[in-house]
């Protein structure tokens, strides 16, 4: 169509199109296709992006200063809605924090249950990312087909802690409660189940010419720029790097599991996707060998480790004993004693490494605690990525980085 | 892989900035070295080129806020190496205010928005950073949110006085 046709007959004149001018495109902050409170100002020219201006912080909850007034087990809810689609994750991850701080050391059993728990959580997530990929380049089944299966892993963590999204699992020093036997058949369920969907998922998507077309080549980043952005998880994978936390700083027993650490190359969105894929396999691998162990433990009943300074007694201790009483109400009070001195503690986080650096002074809440929020680092390198692509690779690449508004905003 | 002692960083970095080494600690088995507040980008700079370190990767910085200490500010910021799998934790205090530090977005492309995290919430500043604003909150915020002197809730509100909780 030339400049000057008209649409309309009664359509007011064109204006003459300029030599050169950009077209500012206001991307978010609410918009559909970025699952997510997120803003860019773009500044295109035609459909491709010259520049690029992400504004975040709009559902920041000023966290870090919440943690400060909280006693220690009340910051467990916080951390659920860092990344509210693994949030086991980071409850676990504080956990994991605190009872560095104290040092306790939890029975295996405990720690295999852990394990079970974040690589459930660990899937759940990629079925969103990997689902909401394939929602972007228009193919909307495998998103509906993917998250019965997220829906299933949800009623397991129902089962355990009576909780779905934002779960608040665990406790400091183990698990609120066993497993009961309903959880025990769910896991196995969706250990027989689930590799079949997930199979069907990679036919849908991995070998398909358009999804493929879409994918290969939009938003790569190379392997030193993303360790100069300091990324970390499967979006530091795919581009060729294979720091993962549960390998190098094991933490929770991840060191008796045998697994692999899948690997792109180019760093795009296709290798995204497929890192996060393999990672999935890989998660139902540890998850079988965790279940192994624990088969072998005889203990069936440990669920906790034996703290009664930071995990509440049973309530018929509480009720019925003096001690149970006491320590009830210390904890809940807050009153428990807490050694003085800095931890920092990281966990593979579904993003990347969640690292949490918690400084004690003793007293009942954190003097300090910041969250090492993976999502809010790597989501810098955004602008630089999708520079000279098209608008629609730029919602892609959004999708694989896989960026939650929670964490990014903490 | 190669592993790597804290006593080697210690001995390189004492003989590399003699003085500057403020002090030395290992919390919970984590390396912590204080380093001289003029000296901490040379430092860092010196543990990412020189090869046997390579820490080569900025896990995060964060700022701090000690109001009843003799060094009123402090910035941390946690080093991993990738080669060695080591991890280190390096801190430089001062007590000016605005409290200065030097920039590390010239090694680091990552630091960008953890500086401006670190300005948005405690004040402070950046030299040669290329674009401090404030990052989370709103542009009209007064003061700096993570200093303890900033009240989490309403200062004005009668209704929540719980003091027999000791809050």
């Amino acid at each position: 169509m030339s400049e000057n046709t008209k649409l309309h007959p009664n359509a007011p004149e064109r204006a003459a199109v300029q030599e050169k001018e950009y077209t500012i495109l206001n991307l978010g902050p609410t918009h559909p296709a970025t699952h997510g409170i997120f803003q860019n100002i773009l500044k295109m020219d035609g459909e491709i992006i010259v520049d690029s201006e992400p504004t975040i912080g709009y559902i920041h909850r000023a966290f870090e200063k919440l943690a400060e007034r909280r006693p220690y087990y009340q910051i467990t809810p916080i951390t659920d809605r860092l990344n509210y689609c693994s949030s086991p994750i980071n409850n676990m991850g504080w956990h994991m924090t605190v009872e560095k701080l104290i040092g306790v050391q939890l029975p295996k059993r405990v720690e295999y249950m852990r394990v079970i728990i974040m690589e459930l959580a660990r899937i759940a997530d990629h079925i969103v990312c990997n689902a909401v990929i394939g929602v972007d380049s228009g193919a909307l089944t495998g998103f509906v087909y993917l998250f019965q299966e997220r829906e299933k892993i949800y009623e397991i963590y129902e089962e355990i802690c009576g909780a779905r999204l934002t779960t608040n699992i665990g406790r400091i020093g183990g698990f609120e409660r066993n497993f009961n036997d309903a959880a025990w058949e769910k896991i196995d369920k969706f250990l027989k189940e689930f590799p079949g969907v997930l199979k069907e998922f990679e036919n849908l998507l991995v070998r398909n010419r358009i999804f493929m077309d879409r994918t290969i080549g939009a938003g790569p980043i190379s392997v030193e720029e993303a360790l100069a952005y300091s990324f970390t998880g499967p979006n530091l994978r795919a581009a060729g790097l294979d720091y993962d936390v549960r390998v190098m700083t094991p933490y929770s027993s991840y060191e008796d599991f045998e697994f692999a650490i899948p690997v792109g190359t180019n760093g795009d969105t296709y290798d995204r996707f497929m890192v996060r894929q393999q990672e999935m396999w890989e998660s139902l691998s540890i998850i079988r060998q965790a279940i192994e162990k624990l088969d072998k433990i005889s203990d069936k009943t440990t669920f906790h480790a034996d703290v009664p300074e930071f995990y509440l007694p049973p309530k018929e201790d509480v009720y019925n004993t003096m001690e149970g009483l006491i320590w009830h109400f210390k904890i809940v009070m807050g009153e428990t004693d807490i050694p003085k001195g800095e931890v920092y503690h990281a966990v593979e986080g579904a993003n990347g490494e969640l690292g949490f650096y918690l400084v004690s002074d003793g007293g009942r809440n954190p003097y300090r605690l910041h969250f090492r929020r993976p999502c809010f680092i790597y989501y810098q390198a955004y602008a630089d990525m999708i520079r000279g692509n098209m608008l629609s690779d730029a919602i892609l690449t959004l999708s694989s980085l896989n960026v939650i508004a929670g964490e990014l905003d903490a | 892989m190669a592993t790597l002692e804290s006593q080697t960083i210690i001995d390189a970095l004492e003989q590399q900035f003699p003085g500057k080494v403020v002090a030395v600690d290992h919390p919970y088995d984590f390396l912590t070295i204080t380093i001289a507040h003029g000296s901490i980008k040379d430092v860092i700079r010196y543990l990412y080129n020189e090869p046997s370190f390579s820490f080569r990767f900025l896990t995060s910085c964060c700022g701090m806020h000690y109001p009843d200490a003799p060094q009123k500010f402090a910035m941390v910021y946690h080093l991993h190496s990738f080669t060695t799998n080591f991890r280190i934790r390096l801190k430089a205090f001062t007590n000016e205010d605005p409290p200065v530090f030097p920039t590390l977005t010239d090694i680091y492309k990552g630091a960008n928005w953890m500086e401006r995290e670190a300005y948005d919430f405690f004040g402070f500043r950046f030299t040669g950073h290329p674009d401090l604003r404030r990052i989370l909150n709103m542009d009209s915020l007064e003061g700096w949110p993570l200093r303890k002197e900033f009240p989490l809730e309403d200062p004005f509100r009668k209704d929540k006085d719980d003091a027999m909780f000791g809050r």
